[in-house]
């Protein structure tokens, strides 16, 4: 086995060094009940060869861009990467290490990791940005823990537009705890409703997302002063990443906190995961904020350097009064987002989503020409809901025949909503992937319509 | 010793990523737009975020010059104890960027998503056999999140129950995390000693486990490298009390074909496909944290789950006890599908093999070195051994003082002061992929800084003098936080 060095002699003359007869000698503390005698019944081992051949069947068979025009978005988005940043994310300096306890021999991550921090906190529009999370669910979800944490409140109220399955990974990190969560209905619009809030004391968050899982953008700043008035923190999430090279970001509207996914930002889709949790805060809840954190420092000769710091928030040192259990971030996804933000950079991000903007908005236009209702007309960036004529579920399964993914349905996730799809564009959908979509449509509605 | 491994290299120095380039450069081949620009409301727009612009070329060469500032496994020796920091096989990269599975959408539909729920599918089956186990979800995406998602089936277990205890058994040996995520599900930590052998005895815990404990968290092998021998009496102990046993199996590297942690009284486990299934660890994540559990605790976990219904794959989701969801999607999809090939790669025989030469590897270190070093506990060992710096008091030498010398002779340092009942500890897991040539360079060079210990202590103080940067001033770093530019 080419991945296991030792030699017969290597073996015997290690045995003779420890002194015990054979392999299984070696595990004389096992208790005899203990031991498992037989063979694990596993599929006998593969060759690289043979493996290749079974790992091209499996992925064969997956329908995936390019071959698949997928204008689903949803919390997992289909962006270019450039090939720069995928062949330098395979340094196996990077990818072989472990999280940076010995600073001396780690500067490479370290340093790339402050650079993550940097352009993420920049990104969002807040003061601090960790290290990194497992995704933007689950940064969420730590965003809200904190909140109650600092201001000692029970009740933390979420829209009710948060990515539906973002809202179930809060409601799992919170069931076991003494806290409340409250959901905020949505207007007409396609935003949230927040005029309930008026009616609640003892809140210590509300988290809004935006762009919304309708792709619609909140009002954050008129949010975010209700929320303050109530004293609470206003925690800004999102799923699109990307949308913040365009817009008002959330920390310039109030944000205290902002939590979510960057898996837009030069990470492949893989099926969901893994991801990038982003998460950052005001300065003066930076001891408060959960993870990991890289800071700026010196050496003994005054050169730059970095380490991992803040510790005493940590589990290895607080234990069970750390802030959180994290010990992993997801580090080398937020290398993959930092070299991602440093190709863009300032300019091409801008007119990268202005880009997304655009070509969405022209699908909406073609849309509404084809007969299709808009369901909601507050402004959006990549993604919108689109109301298509009743059974559109068949259409919907032709479409795929011809891969074309025509959006996701929402009925299953918010149950008045029959007949609605969620749509998203990207710079990977051409005018000519648009174009073609449209054409379908109509003719399916025209068939629909003789039959 | 032949000529040591440690050099000073080619370092060159590059700024901070906004020291550097010039507005208007981009390192990105922006896409055509073919649609005319539409109309944008003013007031949610502003100038975009303040990044840099830079060139294809300076990004790379950015990135080029900080990666040769890291040591990865690929560099070297990395005996880091408890993180098994073995060889991540390069196949399994290959596999994981395959355009199938790195591009799939998570919500594709059940019939176009097949390869994946498949492999999804046949991995779980493969932890629950290795753990001997009855089911697995892959959704938890790091150790310590498999962790938190055992603490809250164990939870979700005593609420149907009808009785929501309130504290969990955790040694003294346990990693940190165990502690907190017990703590996030509201879970009071109780801590028990290990025994004069470095074990849990079930005295011991029979004197702390009571019918307001909901379980003990155990992690077998322990973190001073040690197989709990009475894991199965305290596992009676605990279920006689109607408690659970969590297993962290951190470390199950040392017992894959040796032990079935389902068959010594384990209801729930967390695996660490970073760890024992050879994935990488990426400077920190993005790991994954399979839980395998007994069928008692299959009706609360994770959805959706993967189901095979007559040679196809579906996701179900219809599992009303279930505790939701830890992760917005399936989980580190990327991350499962190396540990899946690795696992094809190296079949039941060669799984079982890697677990005796890790054990091996671990003794070997443990016998040449603790004439050299001391060692707290002198039995035989897993995965790892644990020595301290007792012998090199008497020089004022700590620890740390011999782990940075070890990088000027080219290796990554074990993991120091952990675990916290050896003083000044000195954990070292060389895993089954370091050859006896390598582990035995190893050992010289520690016997050398010991040596220099003795006759040159400063050459120890000073250390490291090979890297890019010196000993780093943390106080400072911690006191004034400098966290962005």
């Amino acid at each position: 086995m080419l991945y296991l060095p030792h030699t017969r002699e290597d073996i015997a003359s290690m045995l003779e060094t420890i002194g015990v007869d054979d392999l299984d000698g070696l595990f004389s503390t096992v208790p005899e009940d203990c031991r498992f005698t037989g063979d694990l019944n596993l599929p006998e081992a593969l060759t690289e060869w043979e493996l290749n051949d079974h790992m091209k069947a499996l992925s064969d068979s997956m329908a995936t861009f390019p071959a698949y025009k997928v204008f689903m978005g949803a919390g997992s988005y289909e962006h270019f990467i450039p090939a720069s940043v995928s062949y330098l994310l395979s340094r196996s300096e990077f990818v072989t290490s472990y999280t940076p306890y010995q600073p001396e021999m780690s500067q490479g991550t370290l340093q790339a990791i402050y650079e993550y921090q940097t352009l993420a906190a920049r990104l969002m529009g807040v003061d601090v940005a960790t290290a990194s999370h497992y995704d933007g669910a689950a940064a969420l979800a730590e965003a809200l823990l904190m909140a109650a944490r600092i201001t000692k409140r029970r009740k933390v109220v979420i829209s009710s537009l948060i990515h539906p399955l973002y809202r179930r990974v809060v409601q799992t990190y919170f069931e076991p705890t003494e806290y409340e969560v409250v959901q905020l209905p949505y207007l007409k619009s396609g935003t949230t409703d927040f005029a309930a809030l008026d009616d609640m004391d003892d809140l210590a968050a509300v988290g809004i997302q935006s762009p919304n899982f309708f792709g619609c953008i909140e009002d954050l700043q008129a949010i975010g002063e209700k929320t303050h008035d109530k004293e609470a923190l206003f925690i800004a999430s999102f799923t699109e990443a990307l949308a913040y090279g365009l817009l008002k970001n959330p920390g310039s509207q109030g944000a205290d906190i902002v939590a979510g996914e960057g898996q837009s930002l030069g990470i492949p889709r893989s099926f969901g995961g893994p991801g990038l949790g982003m998460l950052g805060s005001r300065k003066k809840f930076m001891r408060s904020l959960p993870g990991r954190l890289v800071g700026l420092t010196k050496d003994l000769d005054g050169k730059r350097g970095f380490v991992l710091t803040l510790a005493t928030r940590e589990q290895h040192i607080r234990r069970e009064k750390a802030t959180s259990n994290i010990c992993t971030n997801n580090s080398l996804c937020a290398l993959a987002a930092a070299m991602y933000m440093a190709s863009v950079g300032g300019t091409g991000i801008r007119e990268l989503a202005r880009l997304n903007y655009d070509k969405a908005e022209y699908l909406k236009a073609e849309l509404k020409k084809a007969g299709c209702i808009i369901s909601f007309d507050s402004p959006t960036f990549n993604e919108f809901v689109v109301e298509f004529p009743s059974g559109f579920e068949a259409t919907h399964r032709r479409l795929l025949e011809k891969k074309i993914v025509a959006g996701l349905c929402l009925a299953p996730y918010y149950s008045e909503l029959a007949n609605h799809y969620l749509l998203c564009v990207t710079e990977t959908i051409t005018k000519e992937d648009m174009d073609t979509l449209v054409s379908c449509l109509r003719s399916c509605f025209q068939k629909s319509k003789q039959a | 010793m032949n000529e040591s491994l440690g050099d000073t290299g080619l370092i060159l120095n590059d700024p901070l990523l906004w020291e550097k380039g010039k507005k208007g450069r981009c390192g990105f081949s922006l896409p055509r737009r073919d649609v005319e620009s539409a109309p944008l409301r003013e007031d949610l727009i502003d100038e975009g975020p303040d990044f840099p612009d830079l060139s294809e070329v300076d990004v790379v060469r950015h990135y080029t010059r900080l990666a040769q500032w890291n040591f990865g496994v690929d560099t070297g020796m990395y005996p880091l104890g408890s993180c098994t920091m073995k060889y991540n096989p390069k196949i399994n990269e290959k596999y994981a960027s395959l355009p199938g599975l790195a591009g799939a959408h998570p919500l594709m539909p059940a019939d176009l998503s097949q390869g994946a729920l498949k492999m999804m599918f046949e991995l779980e089956e493969y932890l629950t056999e290795i753990t001997g186990m009855d089911a697995t979800t892959l959704q938890p995406a790091a150790g310590a999140h498999g962790e938190f998602t055992g603490m809250l089936l164990i939870h979700a277990f005593h609420v149907r129950k009808g009785a929501s205890r309130s504290k969990i058994i955790v040694p003294d040996t346990a990693h940190g995390t165990n502690p907190a995520s017990a703590a996030l599900c509201g879970y009071r930590p109780v801590a028990v000693s290990s025994n004069e052998d470095g074990i849990l005895s079930a005295d011991a815990v029979a004197e702390v486990m009571d019918e307001d404990t909901a379980g003990i968290m155990i992690t077998n092998p322990n973190t001073l490298g040690l197989f709990e021998e009475n894991s199965k009496e305290i596992a009676e102990i605990i279920h006689a009390k109607g408690g659970l046993v969590y297993c962290d199996g951190a470390n199950m590297n040392a017992v894959m074909g040796v032990v079935k942690m389902g068959a010594i009284g384990v209801d729930v486990m967390q695996l660490n496909l970073h760890k024992t299934f050879s994935t990488p660890h990426g400077g920190g994540g993005p790991g994954s944290g399979p839980v395998c559990i007994k069928k008692h605790l299959e009706p609360f976990l994770p959805v959706p789950r993967v189901v095979r219904d007559n040679g196809t794959y579906v996701l179900a989701e219809d599992y009303p006890e279930s505790i939701g969801k830890v992760q917005a999607f399936h989980g580190a999809f990327g991350v499962m599908i190396k540990a899946y090939s690795y696992i094809r790669r190296m079949g039941p025989k060669n799984l079982n093999k890697a677990s005796q030469l890790a054990v091996l590897n671990a003794n070997y270190i443990k016998e040449r070195l603790k004439g050299t070093l001391h060692l707290p506990y002198d039995r035989p060992c897993m995965h790892e051994c644990v020595f301290s710096d007792k012998h090199q008091a008497a020089q004022k030498i700590a620890t740390m003082d011999m782990a940075k010398r070890l990088m000027d002779y080219g290796f990554h340092p074990p993991t120091v002061y952990f675990p916290l009942v050896v003083h000044g500890a000195i954990m070292v897991e060389p895993t089954e992929t370091e050859s006896k040539e390598d582990i035995d360079q190893f050992i010289d060079a520690f016997k050398a800084i010991v040596n220099e210990a003795k006759e040159d202590p400063d050459l120890l103080r000073d250390a490291p003098r090979s890297c890019k940067v010196r000993r780093l001033d943390e106080t400072t770093a911690a006191r004034k936080p400098c966290l962005a530019g």
